[in-house]
């Protein structure tokens, strides 16, 4: 439980200049890291390196450090936000490596996320497909008292339980098919879980479907590597929900 | 005569705003067209303020430096959301709210803006249910409520530990749908570097495309900053890394006063810092203080193995632990403001009691909870915070008590604002945390995401609509102007400068210094002597990180070292400003504890008689002493008392 230090650590990580460059890997040595640390802060303690040696550090995406806004994401030792469950790459700590290790650091792997710099990719597409749909059509003011309709207590909780989702794209790099089908599920499913939802529910799941096909994502056939990898343990039965809201969708059309 | 003029509305406290409302102008729809709202930030202020905005017909420019407005950090407020909704019956009423806040706040808030507040509240927990945010409910169906610190009502809405996300989402995709329609155009990875003022009103802004490093220009009749706190001045705290206080800092050195700087709120339950690798710190909800309580042990020598690690928490007999918040403030226990319970924690651990092995911890024991509740209805309550600590600390906090220590949280001081939200620049507004408005010294738990919604979709949209009734003739904002040349040139010279210097050390070097400096001078506990010290010691560093900064990367590509470099500038004189404020207000009050000013007993002693008054600071140009403005504060409907929890 206590803290040890890691006396040598080898990072094999993806460099490339820009979204045209071809990119490599790199592979750079780095010591005495506290086991306590988290993954960013190594990665910290090994740009402050390059600096000083007046190198290029190495580009990633982060923000929150604490798991909740979904910025961070990084393809470690294979796995996305690495060898830890129900965790993001913020949250991954270097308990989790053994002294010596070579860790391999590549970006989200997919077409409908292009690289931008080094292991920061582009996730417009995340964006578009909501916006396409990921809403309920209220405007401000003029809504009903917040206690007007009842919700059963299950109804809100599955709801929320979708609603965790951070948008990363873990699923989408997990994905062999770079599916985005969880992602997309989580959201018709936290907002069709509630009768505020119910009501456009049809066509949210069209349009957001619609809009995912358009954009590259792969179609999804049920592997499930996107539930496993997800940190916030989104539930591949969302997938079902939507399969059903989209053919439903289909049939009244 | 101050030269602020606050704008408060006349008559009762009650009917202000339903009165400034009736009085205020309203654009008509088919002008509304006509007019271009720059909203930078895309928080709960900033994202609400932006889907109202082009909801009501305003064409709408949002801007983030985020990869996408989904992730500003309002996402990770855990707890709640205050609302005087009354529904469990328990007497609480506006009055109430706007009372619980005003005291809260310690005095040093306006009555007028903290009453429309609590006023407007309900009205947000009826947006965000109509939305589709998923609050916590009971098992009939209808909404619960927790309670929160330094109150004794139950209004506090919550989703999980998750509250702020989820707020947050719904603003968000109130946004998105106005994106898809047209009426909000989104940058993301874009930071405003400047604002640009044309004839005394704020027409646009200037902004770096963080991607290209292009520099460009956006014109406007209406710019609103909504770009939260700058609590990371103290390098560790639990803002996001890349939070900042450079947008309001642009602001303030082109007119737009600062109030209150020295105000800023210390977390009592944050993950204690350990070693010297940390780049962050982590909260852990104040909610858990409903069920956790808080101790140390009444032995120093258990104190002293316990920071060895020769023995645990749980070895530590019920009769020689000290539960000192509900030994020193009986009536609220553990449930006392942030800013007392964050003292008492320091107090403890200053006088050898800490935990940890740095000594800087406290427990939070959940023990009893789990006793009286059983597991499962703490784990339903508080599971992805459990989570959370465990995998931080690798410590299962159902088996052991926590370890928490107080951290920089949130900053009350901001731009100064009138009732309207508009800075002392025409055009220019601030909203959310980014504005000083509305808690005063201390902010109480569940307010901040309140705030932030109550500007966005329930005031500015009222306010903006008074001023650009008179801009209606006024044409799109030409950027090919001199004022726009000269702010665009401002930014360029500013980032080659600071990319020239090419010196040796990297910009978190310094970050960390000014952060060590701020922590130990201006921080839980103030005197003259250490400010004086701190803003000599920040004008040092300062000097040092112009000299030897070293900024790699290139300028027009992906350069977050760049990005950190400038907001880490601005930073050395937030902090500086800060100190002075501090050093000003010779009073303890809410978060501001100066030991100049202590009761018997040593609690903060306000002094109503100096201090009760906004500080708001002009700028006078690079060098020179700023100037302060005094903003009194008039209290018609509370008495002024000295804050007592026991
Ligand atoms: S479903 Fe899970 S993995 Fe996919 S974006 Fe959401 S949180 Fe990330
Ligand atoms: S940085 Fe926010 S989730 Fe990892």
């Amino acid at each position: 439980m206590a803290d040890k230090i890691l006396k040598k650590l080898n990072i094999k990580v993806w460099r490339q200049k820009n979204a045209a460059d071809k990119g490599r890997f790199e592979t750079y040595t780095i010591e005495n890291i506290s086991t306590g640390s988290s993954f960013l802060e190594m990665l910290d303690i090994l740009n402050d390196k390059l600096i000083i040696d007046g190198q290029d550090p190495i580009a990633f995406d982060h923000d929150c450090r604490e798991g909740i806004c979904g910025t961070c994401s990084l393809y470690i030792n294979g796995r996305p936000h690495g060898p830890d469950t129900e965790v993001t790459t913020c949250q991954l700590h270097m308990r989790k490596f053994n002294d010596g290790e070579t860790i391999t650091i590549e970006p989200w792997r997919a077409k409908a996320f292009p690289v931008i710099k080094d292991l920061v990719v582009d996730r417009t597409a995340f964006e578009k497909i909501l916006r396409a749909g990921g809403f309920i059509s209220v405007n401000t003011g003029g809504v009903p008292d917040a206690n007007a309709i009842p919700v059963p207590y299950e109804d809100a909780e599955e709801s929320m339980d979708a609603a965790a989702c951070i948008g990363c794209g873990a699923c989408v790099a997990a994905c062999k098919n770079s599916s985005a089908m969880l992602f997309v599920s989580a959201k018709v499913s936290h907002l069709a879980k509630l009768p505020q939802g119910k009501v456009e529910a049809k066509k949210r799941a069209r349009r957001m479907v619609a809009k995912m096909d358009e954009l590259g994502f792969g179609g999804c056939t049920n592997t499930g590597a996107c539930e496993v990898e997800c940190p916030k343990s989104i539930s591949i039965t969302n997938i079902a929900r939507l399969n059903r809201e989209y053919l439903l969708a289909r049939f009244s059309e | 005569m101050s030269i602020l003029n606050s704008k408060i509305p006349e008559g009762p406290l009650a009917e202000k705003w339903s009165r400034h409302k009736a009085g205020i102008k309203v654009v008509s729809p088919a002008n509304k067209r006509k007019l271009d709202i720059i909203v930078v930030g895309t928080g709960l202020g900033g994202a609400s303020a932006a889907a109202s905005l082009a909801e009501l017909g305003y064409n709408v420019k949002a801007f983030c430096y985020q990869d996408s407005p989904r992730r500003a950090h309002s996402i990770a407020a855990q707890g709640g959301i205050n609302a005087a909704k009354n529904y469990q019956n328990d007497n609480d009423s506006v009055f109430r709210l706007f009372y619980d806040t005003i005291k809260g706040g310690d005095y040093r808030s306006r009555e007028a803006n903290v009453y429309r507040l609590a006023e407007v509240s309900p009205n947000i927990i009826d947006q965000c249910v109509a939305q589709g945010v998923p609050f916590g409910r009971e098992y009939g169906g209808l909404l619960a409520n927790r309670s929160f610190g330094g109150v004794l009502v139950s209004r506090t809405f919550y989703a999980r530990g998750q509250t702020g996300q989820q707020l947050l989402l719904g603003a968000y995709q109130a946004m998105n749908r106005q994106i898809d329609k047209g009426n909000v155009e989104m940058y993301s990875r874009h930071e405003m570097l400047d604002v640009v003022i044309v004839d005394g009103k704020a027409r646009g802004i200037i902004a770096r495309d963080l991607v290209t490093g292009e520099i460009k220009r956006f014109g406007a009749h209406a710019v609103v900053v909504a770009t939260g706190g700058y609590g990371n001045v103290f390098f560790l705290s639990t803002n996001a890394m890349g939070s900042n206080g450079s947008a309001a800092w642009q602001c303030y050195k082109k007119g737009a006063f600062f109030a209150n700087p020295c105000f800023v709120q210390i977390h009592p339950t944050c993950i204690p810092v350990h070693g010297d690798q940390q780049s962050k710190l982590t909260l852990m909800s104040e909610s858990l203080r409903n069920d956790g309580r808080v101790w140390v042990p009444k032995k120093k020598e258990d104190a002293e193995k316990l920071r060895k690690g020769e023995i645990g928490p749980n070895d530590i007999a019920e009769d020689d632990r000290d539960f000192y918040l509900e030994r020193r403030y009986p009536s609220y226990g553990n449930l006392v403001p942030r800013d007392v319970a964050s003292r008492a924690a320091k107090e403890r651990c200053d006088e050898g009691f800490g935990v940890n092995a740095e000594g800087k911890a406290v427990y939070l024991d959940f023990k009893y909870a789990i006793e009286r509740l059983g597991k499962d209805v703490i784990k339903a309550r508080y599971g992805n915070l459990f989570q959370m600590y465990e995998k931080i600390t690798d410590v299962d906090p159902y088996k052991e008590p926590m370890m928490i220590y107080p951290a920089i949280h949130y900053s009350m001081g901001g731009s100064w604002v009138d009732y309207n939200l508009m800075t002392t620049v025409s055009g220019l507004y601030s909203i959310g945390e980014a504005n000083f408005s509305d808690h005063g010294a201390n902010r109480l738990g569940a307010s901040a995401l309140m705030q932030g919604l109550a500007d966005g979709y329930f005031v500015l949209p009222y306010t903006i609509g008074d001023y650009l009734a008179n801009e209606i003739m006024t044409p799109k904002a030409d950027t090919n102007t001199p004022e726009f040349e000269e702010a665009e040139k401002a930014v360029t010279s500013r980032i080659e400068k600071l990319y020239n210097i090419k010196g040796s050390k990297p910009v978190d070097y310094f970050h960390k210094k000014l952060g060590q400096v701020m922590w130990d001078y201006v921080g839980m506990s103030r005197n003259e002597e250490g400010l004086k010290k701190a803003v000599q010691l920040i004008r040092e560093i300062r000097d040092e990180f112009w000299k030897d900064v070293k900024v790699p990367g290139e300028l027009d590509n992906l350069n977050p070292e760049l990005e950190k470099a400038g907001r880490v500038a601005d930073f050395f004189d937030i902090g500086e400003l800060m100190a002075l404020d501090a050093l000003n207000r010779n009073e303890s009050c809410g978060g501001h504890f100066r030991e100049e000013s202590v009761t018997e007993d040593g609690e903060a002693k306000r002094n109503d008689k100096s201090f009760t008054y906004v500080s708001s600071w002009e700028y006078k140009g690079e060098g020179q002493e700023p100037v302060l403005h005094k903003e009194d504060l008039v209290f018609e409907n509370v008495e002024l008392t000295q804050r007592s929890y026991k």
